[in-house]
């Protein structure tokens, strides 16, 4: 900074570097992001909980017990036996919530992972080459924004049988239509840089460029489109098995446990909300996470 | 073929044209652009060749070309006198690089400085760490940058810290040929000549070859031993230097020779005083393609498209110069209103 007083700021060797490197400056505005924070602190504290439900879960999340069915949570008068109660079989409301986590997060990751390597390599394929790969790429995209999610995942499984598996891989191979279209825009905005045109000159091969010059920088884009969909698959699990066609019993899953819960619904409301609460609360953190994401890293190719 | 002769051109362009097909609106029909239209050009080793001309005249594409980054629809490039199609850009990589002209678009921004410049020696596995290394330090010495450079980001540095990277990214392979995409119009004023004099001095001492793009004469002047002009994708005139700027040739040139005189010079696109706009290269005019906007069109200008005519520095596409044909009997009335 002293370079400036001594008037000879245009001479390259004397010129201050100026700023943070853009690591740093993206860890300044992450900190700085509010949302962002509590989304990635309670998703941070479910992954957790899902991680060691084991040692945490006060009991065994099969274990029935005729004698003690549908015990109340202890703020309905329950005792801390069974903080959150038990269920229609005498189960442990909470060792079945926490062992839930670990489906609901799974089944997030595993199919926005499934997807997004499919969308991803669609997207960029289209937007990188154009051209017919890029109209048969829309197509897929429009053939596949044609069909109902919810229909074709409960047909599949219908016929297949619900298992965790089969509703991990039918949503994976449903949701990759919007990181195909995201992936194919930004990639279409990368492409066109001078930077590309450089790594071109320079005799990168194709692979090279794509995987060291247009992802990196449209990776942003790629991890808030995963968090959505995370969002979106968990969701779609909890429907699925509420409806009975999703994850079976005697798993333990937040949405079967709405679905077990709901015929009791008039007499005993909280076997239905601890359930959806713990699901919107996921939900809610990973969206925070997402549009925090998007704030944080959208301004950083313009400095 | 000797590589040792000096009259043959290290790089030269054989009658190109490039067309796109443009899509106006949603269901508009695709027509043609003629960006290039049977160009030649040719670069002796060691000379400065400069392209002028107004934004959109087709000089971006014709680096492309040159790069071997467009296959052009017509014609051929060679390289020393050897044709190259565009699937040797390995080959032509280590032999042609460019400089591009906007240095906050050319450097990947999640790159570091390091890792943008030995880019070029790495995908030719040129050396190892060590000596990519030091290649990298030595090449920053040489643009003039502090070594400390290397860890940082392109978005820590100033537009001319990015250029003088961009220049050493170009030439850390040693090429022979460099192209130079209007290397100093996003930069500011101040900058601009630094950039200039560094490609000047890296030029003399590599013995570089330099095709210099600019729509700007006055940096032109400053560079280049030979001009060519450029008009929707035509090269209406090609001289030296010195005949470009001493004699009067065709009068496009003479438009942009005006406006390198308005106080406004070097700064963005000329002003040409040439009244009407542009014309839009999907539908150019008919004959001579600058005859609406010609302060001197003759009558047969309108219809009959100008031949090159060979000047003694190069060539001049107009009929005002065209002594054949029965065309030049306007001429001396016409030349009397220069
Ligand atoms: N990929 C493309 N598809 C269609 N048209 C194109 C394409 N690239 C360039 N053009 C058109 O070709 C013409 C020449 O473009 P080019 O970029 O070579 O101009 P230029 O002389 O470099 O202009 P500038 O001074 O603004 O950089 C323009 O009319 C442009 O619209
Ligand atoms: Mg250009």
């Amino acid at each position: 900074m002293s370079d400036a007083t001594t008037n000879m700021t245009s001479d390259p060797m004397l010129e201050a570097i100026v700023g943070p490197t853009p690591g740093q400056m993206l860890r300044k505005r992450i900190f700085g992001h509010q949302g962002l924070m509590i989304g990635v602190v309670v998703l941070g504290i479910l992954v957790l909980v899902a991680i060691f439900a084991p040692l945490l879960a006060p009991h065994d999340p099969y274990a029935q017990s005729l004698m003690a069915r549908m015990k109340p949570p202890v703020f309905l008068g329950g005792t801390w036996e069974h903080p959150l109660g038990t269920d229609h079989l005498g189960r442990d409301y909470l060792s079945r919530l926490i062992y839930g986590a670990r489906v609901s997060l799974m089944i997030g990751v595993v199919a926005a992972t499934i997807s997004g390597v499919i969308g991803t390599a669609m997207g960029v394929a289209a937007g990188y080459f154009g051209g017919k790969v890029d109209a048969v790429v829309t197509y897929l995209i429009n053939v596949r924004l044609a069909m109902p999610v919810v229909l074709v995942a409960l047909a599949v499984v219908a016929i297949l049988g619900g298992s965790l598996q089969v509703v991990i891989v039918v949503l994976g191979l449903l949701l990759w239509d919007r990181f195909a279209v995201v992936m194919r825009a930004s990639t279409l905005q990368v492409r066109g840089r001078e930077y590309v045109a450089a790594a071109k000159a320079v005799g990168c091969s194709t692979p090279r460029i794509l995987m060291s010059e247009i992802m990196p920088n449209i990776a942003n884009n790629l991890i808030v489109v995963m968090t959505l969909e995370m969002a979106h698959a968990i969701l779609l699990e909890a429907a699925l098995s509420f409806l009975g066609l999703g994850v079976q019993p005697p798993t333990p899953s937040w949405g079967l446990m709405v679905s077990e819960g709901k015929n009791m619904m008039l007499f005993e409301p909280w076997m239905v909300l601890i359930p959806g609460a713990v699901l919107f609360v996921l939900v809610l953190a990973i969206n925070l996470m997402g549009d925090g994401l998007r704030d944080v890293t959208a301004p950083e190719n313009r400095s | 073929m000797s590589n040792t002769d000096t009259t043959q051109p290290v790089l030269e362009l054989r009658s190109v044209s490039k067309t796109y097909t443009v899509k106006q609106g949603m269901f508009g029909k695709p027509k043609p652009l003629k960006a290039i239209n049977d160009v030649s050009i040719s670069l002796k080793r060691g000379e400065v060749l400069g392209l002028v001309g107004e934004s959109g005249c087709g000089k971006s594409t014709l680096a492309k070309i040159l790069l071997g980054l467009e296959e052009p629809t017509k014609g051929e490039v060679r390289v020393d006198g050897e044709v190259i199609g565009a699937t040797d850009r390995r080959t032509l990589a280590r032999r042609i690089q460019p400089i591009f002209q906007d240095p906050y678009s050319s450097l990947n921004p999640r790159k570091s400085i390091e890792d943008i410049i030995s880019l070029p020696l790495r995908v030719h596995s040129i050396g190892d760490s060590n000596t990519q290394d030091k290649a990298v330090r030595e090449i920053l010495d040489i643009v003039g940058l502090p070594q400390r450079v290397m860890r940082t980001y392109p978005s820590q540095m100033s537009g001319g810290q990015r250029q003088r990277v961009a220049i050493a990214r170009a030439l850390i392979m040693k090429p022979e040929i460099v192209i130079c995409d209007e290397p100093t119009s996003a930069l500011d004023v101040s900058v601009q000549s630094q950039i200039l004099n560094l490609l000047n001095d890296l030029r003399a001492e590599f013995n570089l070859t330099y095709l210099f793009i600019s729509h700007d004469l006055a940096v032109v002047e400053h560079l280049a031993t030979r001009v060519a002009v450029m008009y929707l994708g035509r090269i209406v005139e090609e001289s030296s230097v010195g005949g470009l700027f001493d004699t009067s040739g065709h009068p496009y040139t003479q438009a942009l020779l005006k406006s390198v005189l308005t106080p406004e010079a070097g700064k963005g696109v000329p002003d040409t005083e040439l009244g009407m706009e542009y014309p839009n290269p999907i539908a150019p005019p008919s004959g001579c393609h600058f005859h609406p906007r010609c302060p001197m069109a003759m009558t047969h200008c309108a219809t009959v498209p100008p031949r090159p005519v060979p000047t003694p520095e190069g060539h001049v596409e107009c009929h005002l110069f065209d002594t054949e044909n029965g065309h030049d009997t306007g001429t001396p009335l016409m030349r009397e209103g220069v």
